[in-house]
């Protein structure tokens, strides 16, 4: 396995203000490719080379990515113990001033008056600490956002808060890739590219992802063995 | 120096206004080495001083039946370079009586300063007793702090205790605590404490849970970079029915540091109920990423982690 490339024959491009989703069955690679892109540890070694803004960033550290304006909220994120909810959000903001610390918990739908003092620890439920996560990114206004299962753990009536908030980011210029297998938050892009088994095995349009996606991809018997995948047959 | 003047020097490095001090209802005691430089009682709170050689004894007596609605601050400071400093505490909060203390133990200037407190404290019963000491250590490392503690709870007190080292160089901390509670007694000891170059940190902080229903809590946040060094030996020891506690200990070590957490718990009353968590170990990569990834450089991560750590 140690040879064995996790994900392979990736050729992606991300135009400014664009909405993109990848989507995939669990296992295909989708969070490895965003911890590729945002150059994170046990992610480096890789044949190949990320270019943003005509700029090779292969050999940058995460943070300085970060200082490019690329950012990625983890499927799980991180807890913090102590640290409080207005520091995490002010760490990394481009406005570190309290008002837009409380702005953009308004935008994810969280209360400041009962946040911003708390802690991001295990007292925060995961859907908490994930819309925390998203106002922390909000507020350092990132020209490429990887937003990895931005749905997990959050509930349906503030689904629409999230998806709210992308349409702003979009509205702002920003780049956003959301990773998912949810059909819900695929359609919230404009741009779609189906994942499997460590590939892009398709890209288009979310109605031609999304058609193939519901139908064969979480039904597939196969998963994960896209040799079995009718290239050009039920997507084209 | 005048007398006002090393109670402006001593107040410059703490974050409380000595204009604090002019509230009539709030009490007070300074000492800078082996003198008592102001103090101020409530009715109720008696203190009595006496001086040593090195230092003061002071025996503090809360009255029953009486609470002290403001917060008490003592300062316990060592303007000088060198020097020992012996604080001799005998501390007796009488029955239903409530008090909080905040000590303020300052060596802005410590090059070769031993700090070391020896307490006696008893709390008797339904009295509420809370005790938060914050240093302030100078950036030589020249400071060495030995607290120790033995407290004994009556039925239904509660005793808090937060040691915190807010700014400079730890040197030496060695603290030994001891605190034995009576029935439905509850005791919280928590020490938060940064280590870097060659600092040595060693806290024993032990409760004995002899009374039924009897809660202890013994937690340790420690942060260890470059050839600091930290031991933590908790033990809690539960022996009366109902008895309940948690050890707590997280240490982060950075660079060459070094550190060890060796929690004890015993339980001797098939009723009592005990339990343990340590965490040693370099920062959560995944907190550090996270971090990063808005930007922060890997020691302002390491920085922003160890913070909330010791919060």
């Amino acid at each position: 396995m140690k040879d064995k490339p996790i994900i392979h024959d990736i050729n992606m491009n991300f135009d400014a203000g664009m909405v993109y989703a990848v989507v995939g069955p669990n296992g295909a690679g989708k969070s490895t490719l965003a911890g590729t892109i945002m150059g994170l540890s046990g992610y480096r070694e890789y044949k190949g080379e990320i270019i943003f803004d005509g700029k090779k960033i292969d050999n940058l550290r995460t943070d300085e990515r970060a200082g490019l304006g690329i950012t990625l909220a983890w499927q799980e994120p991180a807890r913090f113990e102590g640290l409080t909810v207005e520091k995490f959000i002010t760490a990394g903001a481009a406005d570190k001033t309290p008002d837009t610390t409380r702005k953009v918990l308004v935008q994810v739908g969280l209360d400041p008056d009962e946040y911003l003092g708390r802690a991001v620890d295990k007292t925060l439920s995961g859907g908490e600490r994930k819309k925390i996560e998203l106002a922390s990114i909000i507020a350092m206004k990132p020209r490429l956002v990887l937003l990895d299962e931005p749905d997990s753990g959050i509930d349906v009536s503030s689904l629409e808060n999230i998806f709210e908030a992308i349409n702003e980011m979009k509205a702002a210029g920003q780049t956003v890739v959301l990773i998912t297998h949810s059909m819900a938050v695929l359609k919230q892009a404009e741009y779609s590219f189906l994942m499997c088994h460590g590939t892009i095995i398709d890209q288009g349009t979310i109605d031609k992802i999304s058609g193939y996606f519901e139908k064969k991809c979480i039904l597939c018997t196969h998963k994960n063995q896209p040799e079995k995948y009718e290239k050009g047959k039920s997507i084209k | 120096m005048s007398g006002q003047e090393p109670i402006k020097e001593l107040f410059s490095h703490i974050p409380v206004s000595p204009h604090a001090l002019s509230d009539p209802d709030t009490a007070y005691m300074v000492i800078n080495e082996n003198k008592v430089l102001g103090h101020r009682t409530l009715p109720g709170l008696e203190v009595r001083t006496t001086q040593l050689p090195d230092g003061i004894k002071a025996e503090i007596e809360l009255k029953p039946e009486t609470v002290i609605a403001k917060t008490v601050h003592f300062c316990f400071g060592m303007i000088p370079e060198k020097g020992i400093q012996r604080i001799v505490l005998r501390i007796h909060i009488g029955k239903n009586s409530k008090i909080a203390v905040q000590a303020h133990c300052v060596f802005p200037n410590a090059v070769d300063i031993q700090h070391i407190m020896d307490a006696e404290i008893q709390v008797d019963d339904n009295a509420e007793y809370s005790y938060f000491e914050r240093h302030i250590h100078g950036n030589t490392g020249g400071a060495r702090v030995y607290p120790t503690a033995k407290i004994n709870l009556g039925e239904s007190a509660r005793f808090k205790t937060e040691f915190e080292l807010l700014k400079g160089r730890v040197g030496v901390i060695d603290i030994d605590f001891e605190t034995t509670c009576a029935r439905n007694s509850v005791m919280e000891m928590t020490a938060r404490i940064n280590g870097t170059g060659n600092d040595v940190i060693k806290i024993r902080e032990s409760g004995n849970l002899a009374g039924e229903d009897s809660v202890g809590v013994l937690t340790s946040k420690i942060a260890v970079r470059e050839n600091a060094t930290a031991e933590v030996n908790n033990r809690l020891i539960a022996t009366a029915e109902g008895a309940r506690g948690h050890v707590d200990c997280k240490e982060i070590v950075r660079d060459s540091a070094k550190a060890s957490a060796v929690p004890v718990v015993e339980v001797r009353h098939p009723r009592a109920h005990v339990t343990h968590e340590a965490a040693i170990g370099s920062v959560d990569s995944k907190q550090m990423e996270t971090l990063m990834s808005r930007g922060l450089t890997e020691n302002e991560a390491v920085e922003l982690i160890i913070q909330g750590l010791l919060s």
